[in-house]
């Protein structure tokens, strides 16, 4: 027991990669596009651009070349589709890591930079220091790198690239709408499921956990075995929350675990992703529970345990009518709401609740 | 106090657009804005305004208009002179 808790903390420790960003002459294919347009993929670099597509690693390209030229070659070859807002252009590529990071909205830290050339690498860590930057290198050698293998891989990785694609197109559609966020809200045609979470839910669940920039009301982690006792306990609720709209799917986006003590339901953890907040759905999921406790005609407490990332539960719970009770652990407390005011969920979302 | 009242109305007329709100309105009962819009205002408020806001503060009755949330700002500015 205590190994296995070592060795996730060790796990935790390793950075993880989450955007992989390519040159492409002579490190994707062989030689230069521009000197002979008949380039070939270097060993086995098909294959690894779709297994790190398939982990959830999202990749880009940063290549000093005739834009035209390059995503033709690259549509020829394919590939296309696995690269998000490829950069080609003459300009720096530390510039255009910039533009990805900004984009995308990821951490530098979780970018890494893969070019044969010792100038680019250099001109690139110069700039941005957090990037992992690579040498070119057999590819087979690259999918074994640490910082390139998740703990899991699931159903929301496996599509991570997709829903970035939906998160651009909706990005640019908010762009351009003119009028009351609301109503730009409603035109999205959200639906959000709630549902208990099964045993192939578990697994995004514990991801779910252990990412630190979720909102979470806690803070707790859960193991995959502690979440599998929890999902059979007749004494606990763990409900997962999934959005999408009619431009794809956001993913699982919201967890709570529930303990029905004796005279109270517990609210022990109620996680949202930042992803979701903007759309306005991060109190659908504490509302529902309210509004479930109060047809079984219990009380209503919640743990809140906070940290410097999670003020905005508290709000959450303070506008949701929840009153501090008492002190709880270090530093937590214990609210409870009344429940005389349990809010109706907003009009421009369908809620769907699968129990 | 007066650049605060201005610069809360600016930040809240980006999420009005076509509505022209008064101070006295209540943003929530005109069903326009949600509990998010409530909680970017509260961080509005601390960060931008820097009014230490305490928990319990954190009623949404202090937010429902303008007029009552430069009253909330006030009570504070009050509390601060003593």
């Amino acid at each position: 027991m205590e190994e296995m808790a070592v060795m996730q903390d060790a796990r935790r420790k390793t950075r993880r990669i989450k955007c992989l960003v390519w040159d492409l002459d002579n490190t994707l294919w062989e030689g230069v596009l521009l000197e002979d347009s008949n380039v070939r993929l270097k060993d086995r670099a098909a294959e690894a651009v779709k297994e790190l597509d398939r982990r959830g690693i999202l990749q880009s390209i940063a290549s000093k070349n005739d834009y035209e030229a390059t995503i033709g070659k690259l549509e020829e070859l394919g590939l296309s589709e696995y690269f998000l807002l490829p950069q080609i252009h003459w300009n720096t590529k530390s510039s255009s890591i910039r533009t990805l990071q900004q984009a995308l909205n990821i951490g530098m830290e979780a970018f890494a930079f893969i070019d044969d050339q010792p100038f680019e690498r250099e001109e690139v860590a110069f700039v941005h220091a957090e990037v992992l930057c690579l040498e070119a290198c057999p590819l087979d050698e690259l999918l074994v790198l640490p910082e390139l293998m998740p703990d899991i891989v699931t159903e929301d990785s496996r599509n991570r690239r997709l829903m970035y694609m939906s998160d651009l197109r909706r990005a640019a559609a908010e762009e351009e709408f003119k009028g009351p966020q609301e109503e730009f809200l409603a035109s999205l045609d959200m639906v959000m499921s709630i549902s208990s979470a099964n045993k192939e839910d578990l697994q995004r669940v514990e991801e779910l956990t252990l990412r630190t920039n979720q909102l979470n009301t806690t803070g707790y982690t859960y193991s995959f075995e502690e979440l599998e006792e929890l999902s059979r306990s007749p004494r606990h609720k763990l409900l997962i929350a999934s959005l999408t709209d009619k431009y794809g799917a956001y993913g699982k986006i919201g967890l709570s675990l529930v303990e029905f003590q004796d005279d109270a339901w517990r609210l022990k953890l109620l996680l949202m992703s930042c992803r979701v907040m903007s759309r306005g759905v991060g109190s659908i999921l504490l509302q529902h529970l309210m509004r479930s406790s109060k047809q079984e005609g219990t009380r209503f407490q919640a743990e809140y345990i906070p940290n410097d990332r999670n003020r905005m539960m508290y709000i959450t719970f303070k506008f949701a009518g929840f009153r501090e009770a008492f002190p709880f652990g270090d530093g937590g407390v214990i609210l409870e709401n009344d429940l005389s005011q349990v809010g109706e969920f907003p009009d421009y979302v369908t809620v769907q609740v699968i129990d | 106090m007066e650049q605060q009242r201005a610069r809360l109305k600016k930040f809240i007329s980006r999420f009005f657009r076509k509505h022209e709100l008064q101070d006295d309105e209540d943003m929530f009962e005109l069903g326009i804005v949600n509990s998010l819009f409530a909680m970017q205002l509260v961080m509005f408020v601390e960060s931008e305004l820097g009014v230490a806001l305490t928990d319990s503060d954190l009623d949404l009755a202090n937010f429902r208009s303008v007029d009552v949330i430069m009253a909330l700002i006030n009570s504070k500015s009050q509390i601060a002179a003593e």
